[in-house]
This record gives structure tokens, sequence and C-alpha cells, in this order.
């Protein structure tokens, strides 16, 4: 089936199969390597994307559901070269120790940022609480988020 | 054999499907009618194509139902709260009328992360059916009903008679469900929830809809999670509290009987025993939940 979706800001095209998760055609067709393939069935959140501004998993999502859609991955996201205050803030925080969860963080964020609203610790924690980090450093990440966000 | 996360197969690909992309609830329900029981709806997608990774499931046609317009909405109406099939656990937390039902606004806020809750729909999380669906028991409470439909039309039915098991409801293999819909009451409402963390399914839950008259509980109904092969209304429990007071130490003494009214199983997440000691404290939390709610004063 032939797709079409804004990726990044750019119209692109893809030929995919029925079957085919978003999260494959990111990485394999696009080159997006920033989308991590954590669990698979949706408890880690390493493989979150916006789709339509909205963070969904792209390990549960079929590539087919985006026709027509917008897509943004980290690599979408500079500001001619800068970086998002999400970003910012994990890099001030270290909110990042071997970074594999941290796309899935950084998308997130971005989200909360977009809603052009202030969050508490409460509020902060729990709306990362899709997002696993294995290096269990969260203290870093809720202080990274609280910064950019509270 | 059960399927587990142990022996899935591969969490990287889906098992190859027919798929279909109806643009009308009507081509929908052809299609439906024409698959039988080899299809399925993909809505959310969150336990289906889980499901379809581990194993468990395999359906050889899905039919999405995502690009069909006007399934998705929260209104309420002639007395009821209406969700449409494709409403989203999201929308429900971004909506104002979802306030009205402090118990379903109880499970939004506790289920998932939020990646799911902005995937996931609520008709898809009863239609998975499972024992410890977060939306179950807030709207057994509340007396909800849902909309099935065919192409030989539509029926309603209680949400008390929708569930027959794990994963089983009394939906025919040609029908979907298009709305949930839920009577506005006046009682107050509370649901509680226990698991290791809020992202985990449930240990148990209950949920409690009541009417009080100064501290003495009147209409009362009675709801719980995981703690039997389907959501459960505890009628036995809603009759031995009814005319008792809170904060009255023979309310949790009339609240042995959810002992017996549950039935629960020993799996990862708990034991047997422990969901049924735990369920009368629950029930007797959210009563607590509720009558605060109700502006009431513990004695």
């Amino acid at each position: 089936m032939r797709i079409s979706f804004k990726l990044n800001g750019r119209h692109v095209e893809a030929d995919v199969e029925p079957n085919e998760l978003l999260i494959n055609v990111l990485r394999e067709r696009f080159g997006l390597t920033s989308v991590k393939y954590g669990c698979g069935i949706g408890e880690c959140g390493a493989c979150t994307v916006l789709v339509d501004g909205r963070p969904v998993l792209s390990c549960l999502t079929l590539a087919v559901d985006v026709n027509g859609r917008e897509v943004t991955t980290v690599e979408g996201l500079d500001r001619e070269g800068g970086l998002t205050p999400i970003q910012r803030a994990l890099m001030e925080e270290g909110g990042i120790q071997c970074g594999y969860c941290t796309p899935g963080f950084v998308m997130v964020g971005e989200y909360l940022y977009r809603k052009n609203r202030r969050y508490s610790e409460e509020e902060i924690r729990s709306l990362i609480r899709g997002n696993l980090c294995r290096c269990t450093g969260y203290v870093n990440i809720v202080k990274a988020f609280k910064k950019a966000l509270g | 054999m059960k399927p587990s996360i142990l022996n899935s197969l591969n969490t990287h690909i889906l098992p190859r499907f027919e798929y279909f992309e109806p643009k009308s609830l009507g081509e929908a329900l052809e299609l439906l009618d024409k698959l039988g029981p080899e299809a399925r709806i993909l809505a959310g997608g969150t336990d289906l194509l889980v499901k379809m990774k581990t194993g468990a499931l395999r359906p050889r046609y899905l039919i999405n139902i995502k690009r069909i317009s006007g399934l998705r909405y929260i209104r309420v109406e002639e007395g009821y709260l209406r969700i449409g099939a494709l409403t989203t656990w999201n929308d429900l937390e971004e909506s104002p009328e979802t306030a009205l039902f402090p118990a379903l606004l109880d499970a939004v806020k506790q289920m998932g992360g939020l990646q799911i809750r902005v995937m996931a729909t609520i008709a898809g999380n009863l239609c998975n059916a499972s024992p410890a669906a977060d939306s179950a028991p807030p709207l057994l409470v509340y007396d909800a009903e849902v909309v099935l439909a065919s192409v030989k039309g539509v029926r309603v039915v209680r949400l008390e008679e929708f569930f027959t098991g794990p994963g089983r409801t009394v939906m025919r293999e040609n029908e979907m469900l298009v709305e949930v819909k839920v009577p506005l009451r006046k009682g107050s409402s509370a649901f509680v929830k226990l698991a290791r963390t809020s992202m985990d399914l449930a240990i148990a839950s209950a949920a409690v809809y009541a009417e009080f008259e100064g501290d003495v509980v009147r209409d009362v109904k009675i709801a719980l999670g995981s703690v039997a092969p389907r959501p459960l209304r505890a009628r036995r429990a809603e009759t031995a509290v009814r005319g008792l007071r809170i904060g009255d130490p023979s309310l949790m003494d009339a609240l042995q009987v959810v002992k017996e009214e549950v039935s629960p199983i020993t799996d990862v997440r708990s034991t047997a025993w422990y969901r049924r000691e735990v369920s009368k404290v629950l029930v007797h939390d959210a009563l607590v939940k509720s009558f605060e709610r109700a502006g009431g004063v513990r004695a």
C-alpha cells in the first residue's frame, strides 16, 4: 500500500505492507534511528514519536495508519540547529545515562512543552510513567523536566 | 497453552493479515458480516497488536475503523454521557464532561501511561474484556449500556450483561461496539485501584456509586475488577451496606460478604488469597472516598 505523510516537516511517500510497523518504516526506510525499539509491547515508551502532535508508540502503530498524517521524531526537532528546551534541560541536569530511553522522553517532553502550560513535579512524574529508564536515572530526568516545564 | 510475554514470538514483526480500511460504519459492518470470526476490528491497537505479536491472536483479516469519521465523540445528551467507538482515554481525560463521572475520571487518570491513553479507546478496553479492564468497574456502577451494531441493526446491552468471561462478551461475530452510554446520576462515586505501579494492571480494583443521607448509605452500587472471571457487580455487598453509617465499625463487618462474592485467581500479580482479603478494603475505601466527595465528614 502506498502511503504519503509529512515526516519531520517534509512530504514523503513509501510503499508499505499492511503488517509493517511504523517504527520499522521510520528506522529502516528513513534512517531515523532515534526511534528506539525497547519492549515492543507498549510498556517502555522508547519508540515514542508524535503523530499529529500527540505522543504515540510507533511499535504498536501500523505504518498505514500514518497515511495523510504528520509524524515527528527527535530528528525533526532541531530548531535551526539548536536544541529544544527539553533537550537542553536533559543535558544540563545530566538526565541521560545510557541514552536508550532518551528519545522517548524527549518526545513526551516536547508534547508537554507545546501545550504551553506549567506542570507540578507530581504531574510530571505521572506523565512520564509510560517511559522507562532502566539505568533508573529518574531523579535527573525529573529535574530536567521540572526545569523545562515547571 | 496460555501465551505470555515469556514465550512471545517476535515483537518486532507482526504476522501477516489481509487489511481493510472502511470509510463508513456501514462498510465496516458489511466487511465484518462477510469475513466472520477470522476478522478483528482495529481501533487503538494497544491490546490487539500486542496479542498478535505474542501469538495470542492471529486474525486473518484486520478491519481498521480509524478512518471512519463520526465515531470519536463525547456528548451529554438526553440524560446520558455518550462515548463513541473511537474515543480515547486521553479524549476523556481532556473533556470537561468526564468530571460528571468522578469514578470514571479516577480510572482514566490511573490507566496506563500517557502514550497508551492517547492511543487506546474506551470501547476497545471493554471489547478486550479483561477482568482487569479499568473502565469496567466505574461504568458498571453507573449502569452503563453498550450499543452493538451489525448489518442486521442495532441492539443495546447493559454492561453488566456484556461480559461473559475473560476475553469474552455477548457480542456476536458480526457485531461492533459503536457507543457507550452512561446515564447521568446525582449521587457520588469513586474508583480505587491497587497495582504495583499505575502502569501495571490492577491487582484488584473497586468502584462505588452511592447516595447518602447524612452519613447513612442509601442507594449504592459496587463493582470490582481483577477478582473474578469478569468485571463483577457485587450485589450482595450492595445489600449488606445499604442503610449503614460511614465510620461505623459494622460497615467493614458487613463488607465481609465481598470475600464470598469474589472468585479470584492466583497469577503473577497477586495471590487469590490476597485479592479476596483486599477486595473488601478497596470497596470500603471507595465508599469512604465517595462519601467525602459528597461533602461528608467522617465521624
